[in-house]
């Protein structure tokens, strides 16, 4: 409902609504355009060609838009915790976390969505696989789970903003770091940071080891081949935690008084 | 004499106004550092494919990504300086108080982005820079002459970065809603100004047009300056040229727009 209300609010002002939406896409397209100077200069990255790269990229970019577009708002909890505005959604007969994501809920986040199918498409019929029903089927499992991911790293990120009322860089950096660092092949980076984002804070699944199964590449680190089929129980565990942190920043919460 | 003081204290106030965030510095040095990280990881691995790209190789790359990532807040690369300050006093009317002090609009705003460059430089710019200096292959000029050409672009960088924004917050007076505006700076700032791939780096045409245009005198004319890739001099004029440019410009466009104040209210 209150996303609703947000909803209609930015409705009221269509051409301004439709050139926030637009301007978004480009925004977030850019770094796909990056992506293609890139590739106007090497043929490969990291052993990847380009469709490979599209495919890891529109995935990212699909997963971390739903994400962006359900718990995107959570950014803001940061500046809702220093001027005391969160007291008005403690009162309210509302999950907390459900205010909070509703809050300023912005469609024009479409965008995203929008700009990551493209690359998503794109990749499906440029990229050369060899498609069996088990690959098929994993694709809208990806996105799912990636957008649950990436949903839980927002959640995590507000209930850190508890204790740190002003780092929302600190959150910017895993969910648009994160992000940015999906778009390029694991064999990209160094071995360290691989084992990072794999073991600590399981990005890895929402592309990097399911698309090494559709892709017919080595995994990252040597995973068996099953992990490929495991992002649904990384998202359900992700959840999990980031519900635990979220209960317990809530709880620590201490109200301004002002 | 006395208005030079007043412009040193309005630089001193834009300082000292992003020192007290504390919190949200160090947030903002961990984020540098990380994105930092996942761009030096691609580019190396872009300059393993095809090596002097661009003309720079490994160890230049590498500390044009570090560069570019303790700049980003300088020069508000991505927008984040006084335009979001100065187009609400636009948008609220508050602007005609400040048409009414005994100090120059532009003066005063380019004394304000100076200090906060100048803090950003120093809180948010030094430590990503040092640690990708540590913990990666860079190239460093070891003469004192370069370093110091290098500061000279660096503040005119600001200038220009500060020319660029000026304009963009005036446009408030004609637009009143300034999200768009923002958002054309913030893809501009991103791409042109080699945030995301050195403007060297870029083909053909594109490459020629982009290394024009005001955008190449935030990162990438100090980059080459200190890579050694670049003569001090023509980097310098370009970027005063475009200062130049940018201030005439955001001077016209002032007196244009403050033609056009209508004071609302009683």
């Amino acid at each position: 409902m209150i996303a609703g209300m947000w909803i209609r609010s930015t409705m009221a002002y269509r051409v301004s609504f439709v050139m926030t939406a637009l301007g978004g896409a480009v925004v977030t397209g850019l770094d796909f355009v990056a992506i293609l100077l890139m590739f106007s200069r090497v043929d490969s990255l990291g052993g990847y060609a380009l469709p490979e790269v599209a495919l890891l990229y529109g995935l990212s970019a699909t997963s971390f838009g739903i994400a962006d577009l359900a718990m995107g708002s959570a950014g803001r909890l940061g500046s809702r915790v220093r001027d005391g505005t969160l007291d008005t959604l403690l009162v309210r007969p509302a999950p907390v976390l459900a205010q909070v994501a509703a809050d300023r809920f912005a469609l024009r986040r479409l965008g995203r969505i929008t700009q990551g199918l493209v690359v998503l498409g794109y990749a499906l019929v440029a990229v050369d696989v060899h498609w069996t029903p088990a690959k098929v089927l994993l694709l809208p499992v990806m996105v799912v789970c990636g957008g649950v991911i990436f949903s839980a790293v927002f959640v995590a990120g507000a209930s850190f903003q508890f204790v740190a009322q002003d780092a929302s860089e600190v959150q910017a950096a895993f969910t648009y770091g994160g992000q940015t660092l999906l778009q390029y092949p694991p064999t990209v980076f160094g071995r360290e940071l691989v084992r990072g984002v794999t073991f600590m804070f399981p990005l890895a699944f929402v592309n990097w080891v399911p698309a090494a199964h559709v892709l017919d590449r080595p995994y990252p680190l040597g995973l068996p081949g099953w992990a490929a089929f495991t992002p649904p129980l990384v998202a359900v565990a992700c959840w999990v935690l980031a519900g635990l942190a979220w209960r317990a920043g809530l709880r620590s919460y201490r109200s301004t008084g002002s | 004499m006395g208005s030079a003081r007043l412009y040193a204290a309005v630089a001193a106030g834009g300082f000292r106004r992003y020192a007290t965030y504390r919190v949200a510095t160090a947030a903002g040095v961990f984020t540098n550092t990380v994105f930092g990280l996942i761009l030096v990881y691609t580019y190396l691995a872009l300059w393993d494919e095809r090596p002097h790209l661009g003309g720079y190789d490994q160890a230049q790359a590498v500390t044009f990504v570090w560069l570019g990532q303790a700049l980003y807040a300088t020069l508000a690369i991505q927008g984040g300086g006084f335009e979001t300050d100065l187009m609400e006093r636009i948008r609220s009317g508050e602007i005609a108080v400040d048409l009414y002090r005994p100090a120059d609009l532009q003066g005063w705003w380019l004394a304000n982005d100076l200090g906060r460059a100048l803090f950003q430089l120093l809180g948010r710019g030094v430590i990503p820079f040092v640690f990708g200096v540590l913990f990666f292959p860079t190239a460093l000029p070891g003469d004192v002459g370069t370093w110091l050409a290098f500061l000279v672009t660096l503040v005119l960088a600001m200038v220009v970065s500060f020319g660029i924004r000026y304009l963009v917050a005036l446009s408030g007076f004609w637009l009143m809603d300034g999200t768009g505006a923002l958002q054309v700076l913030m893809v501009t700032g991103i791409f042109c100004s080699g945030m995301t791939l050195p403007l060297n780096a870029f083909p053909g045409v594109l490459g020629e047009a982009v290394r024009l245009l005001p955008w190449a005198a935030q990162l990438q004319v100090p980059a080459d300056v200190l890579l050694g890739e670049a003569d001090p001099l023509p980097g310098l004029a370009f970027q005063a040229v475009w200062a130049v440019v940018l201030l005439g410009a955001g001077r016209l466009v002032q007196s244009a727009a403050t033609r056009r104040v209508v004071v609302q209210g009683g």
